[in-house]
This record gives C-alpha cells, structure tokens and sequence, in this order.
C-alpha cells in the first residue's frame, strides 16, 4: 500500500506537471537566469574563478528549489487537494514520499539541462565524471528536497509561507549546499581523488538517511494540526 | 459499500461528546455534545465563525480536540485516545469541503480515479466510470475540471467524496454556487445517502434547502451549541428564534 501511495501520488504530481508546466518552465528560467548573471559577473576573459562552477551549480539548484518546492504546494492549497490527500486511507508518510519523488523528479531535470550550460559558460569539466557527478547532484538533491517538502507542506496554510520557506529552509541544507558544492568542486579537480569524492558523497547520504527519516517521522503529527 | 483493499473500519453511530477546541489563546468550540445514528442527516447550523468548519476538520481526523472525545462506534478519537487518526477510520468517512478538493488541470474522470485508487478501490477506473455517470457528467468525463462550470464541479466533487462508499459523510456548505436544479438533485442524493445508511452531517447557511432534509439541527454560535432539535419544522423561523434568544 505504501509503494502504490507513492505512486499514485508521483503520477498525479507528473501529469499535472506535463498539463501545466508551470514549474517546469518557472524553475528552468529562474536557474538560467541565475547562472547567466553569474557567468557575465565572474567570467572574464573566458576563465572563471576556480570551483565558481560548482558555487553557481548549487545555488542555482538552491534557489529554484525553493521556488518549485514552493509552488507544488501552492498547487495543492488553491483546491484544497492537501487535505484530500491526508483524508485519505492511505499511510501519510507516502503521502510526504510522494511528493518528495515528485519534487525531486522535477528538479533532477532542470539539473540536466543546468549542468551542460554551466560547463559550457563557465570552460568546467563537469561532465568529465559522469557517475559520480550524478551520485553527488542526485545525493545533494534528496536531501535538499526531504527537508524542504516537510517545511513546505507545513506551511501551506501559513499565510506568509513564500517568506519563511527559504527562512527555515536554507539554515537547516546549508550542510547539504556545503557538502556538494565540495564534492562538485572535487569532481572539477584536473586530478580526481576518488577517496574525498566518496567522502562527500557519503556524507550527502548520511544527510538524506536523516532527513528522510526525521521527515517521515514528523509529516503526520504536523500535518495533523 | 465498495470493494477496497484497504481495511475499514464501520460503525452504527457518531458520538460528540463534551467536545472543545482551541487555537492558542482563542476558543474555537466549547463542550459540543451532539449524537446521529445511522440512516440520520444532521445539520450543524449558525453563523459565519460560529465553529461548523472546525467540527467537520474534526470530525474528519483532520484535527485532533483539545479536550472531549469523539466516538466512531466503538472507535474513539481524541486528544488522548491512543490511535485517533486510524487510516480505517478515514476509509469510513467522506468530506466534501467548501473548497472542492479537485486538481482542476486533471480531467474529472481521472480526479476520481485518483482519488478511487487513493482510497485503495481495486477497480479504481470502473469506480471513477459509475461515479461519473451518477453525477450526470458521463459525457464530459475526459474534459479537465478548470473547464467546469461550479456547479458541475460540485458534481464532481461530491462524487469523490462518496466514491468509496463511507460510513460517515461530512459535507461542508454543499449547496454554495448551486442553481436550482443542480440543488434539487444534491437535496434528492442526501435523501438517497440516508436511506442507504449513511450518516450525514452538514453544515449550511441555506436554511430553504434545509427545510424538510434535516433529521436533527444542531444550532452553534461563538463555538457553543445554543439548541439541538429533532425534525425541525419552520427552520428559518426557528433559527431567528434560537439565535436572538441566546
């Protein structure tokens, strides 16, 4: 029941998303848009400053998380659907996976699109480690996502929602951000260590194991009152 | 009622009991005490903020009390009972809110599918298809809801509250938007719920569609319930009655 609530949930939140493209299109142009000021700001010459790459690519993935974390939820309050949802017989916590797959989904395709341009604007090889560029973005992603669909489902009926979102939000990933940006900063070396990558890469999943699990533990008792 | 994978849990009555609720500082309801049996619709009546959302959240599991208790049958909820928000026990209740709890880019065909499968219903498409036709939209059902007139999405909307076959029905201002045939025909579906065995609880201002529907009317004003009545005659009249009185 848990794994078909989860699925349930994803699809749903896709469909809409192919309908509507609303997130898709505001998340994609609030990344480019990002990484664009950042590359006329710190590339001169055709060089950037070192690891700058891998400062932009989290920001970006940061900033238009918070705002496709933000309005997936808006999506769920403006009908009501969020109480739908937890009306239903269906265990919570796959209520709360279902929409973290969903955010996650969505922000791991803006990142296929993000990573490219980045590598291209700013002369970085991130594409040189595929594997463990996508383990680190992936990792860095989960656990970004987990901490924000808690607060963001929290706050759906809280009427300054857009403002405290990223307050409680950035405090809290901040070691995620951190954690991959040095593991990017890693995979961008002209020497890659194997053994920090996996460091930090282990670490990002300690982060999501915790998250995850805090997230899973709390999302009914708040969602409650 | 229908096929479901999950487990229900069912129940003959719906006891209120000494119920309160308060966010922070402010009293939202005070010692509501109320009762409905089976085959019963009954009306929670008052003005705006007199606490009739506050009781159906309630009701619905979706807030817990800050004191009192709520049985379902022999199942209780309340702020100390040990499991108050059993998936069984929202397997049992459907709640039609003031807002629709529709997503409008899906088409009405697959909101109810959704929600069918949601609720754990095997043959969530042939579910979502009788649902369809018993609200009149057969023809409309790959159509997306934003299309929808109020009216056909309250249609909808009631369709998915009653698509699992609860128990307990909550319905939150149903009759809002609704022209008069479309009104008729909630009124004529209320009446089928009832003789079904269901028991309905139903907060509304509109007094006229009342008349003639409720088995029993409990009146609220400032969170406290000023009179319960049973068959209530001349509702209109009665309500002006009870409200200047108290």
């Amino acid at each position: 029941m848990f794994a078909r609530t989860v699925w349930l949930v994803v699809r749903k939140d896709l469909t809409v998303e192919v309908r509507s493209r609303e997130i898709a299109y505001t998340t994609l142009f609030f990344a480019v848009s990002c990484v664009l000021v950042f590359a006329f700001a710190l590339v001169k010459e055709g060089r950037a400053i070192t690891d700058a790459a891998a400062g932009i690519l989290w920001i970006a993935i940061a900033f238009s998380g918070t705002l496709a974390l933000g309005r997936a939820f808006e999506r769920e309050r403006q009908s009501e659907t969020l109480r739908a949802l937890l009306l239903a017989p269906a265990p919570r916590p796959a209520i709360y996976v279902g929409k973290l797959v969903g955010i996650v989904a969505l922000l791991v395709a803006a990142e296929i699109i993000l990573i490219p341009m980045i590598a291209l604007l700013f002369q970085a090889p991130l594409l040189a480690h595929p594997f463990w560029l996508a383990a680190v973005v992936v990792s860095g992603t989960i656990g970004f996502s987990a901490v924000g669909t808690l607060f963001a489902a929290m706050l759906v009926r809280a009427r300054s929602r857009d403002v405290l979102l990223p307050v409680l939000l950035y405090p809290i990933t901040v070691p995620v951000i951190i954690a991959g940006v040095r593991a990017t900063a890693a995979l961008l070396e002209p020497e890659l260590d194997v053994a920090i990558v996996r460091f930090w890469v282990a670490l990002l999943l300690a982060f999501d194991v915790v998250f995850v699990t805090l997230a899973l533990w709390t999302f009914e008792p708040l969602m409650t009152d | 009622m229908t096929a479901s994978l999950r487990a229900s849990v069912d129940f003959d009555d719906l006891a209120v009991e000494d119920i309160s609720r308060h966010f922070g500082r402010r009293r939202a309801l005070s010692k509501i005490t109320f009762h409905a049996g089976r085959n019963t619709i009954l009306g929670l009546l008052g003005p705006n903020g007199a606490g009739k959302s506050t009781m159906l959240s309630m009701l619905a599991t979706l807030l817990r009390p800050s004191g009192g208790r709520i049985r379902y049958g022999s199942h209780e909820a309340g702020p100390h009972a040990a499991a108050p928000h059993s998936e069984a026990l929202r397997a049992a209740i459907g709640v039609l809110g003031h807002d629709l709890f529709l997503y409008p880019e899906l088409s009405a065909r697959e909101n109810l599918a959704f929600f069918a499968a949601l609720h754990g219903i095997a043959a969530s498409a042939d579910a979502a298809r009788a649902a369809l036709q018993r609200a009149g939209l057969a023809d409309r059902a790959d159509d997306p809801v934003s299309s929808f007139s109020r009216g056909m999405r309250q249609r909808v909307a009631l369709e998915r509250a009653l698509i699992h076959g609860p128990r307990l029905v909550l319905l939150d201002e149903p009759f809002t938007g609704l022209d008069d045939a479309s009104a008729a025909a909630l009124v004529a579906r209320l009446n089928g719920l009832r003789e079904s065995g269901a028991i309905v609880i139903l907060a509304t201002h509109d007094l006229d569609l009342a008349e003639g529907l409720l088995d029993r009317a409990v009146f609220l004003r400032d969170g406290r319930m000023v009179q319960s009545i049973d068959r209530p005659d001349r509702l209109r009249a009665t309500y002006r009655a009870v409200m200047t009185r108290s």
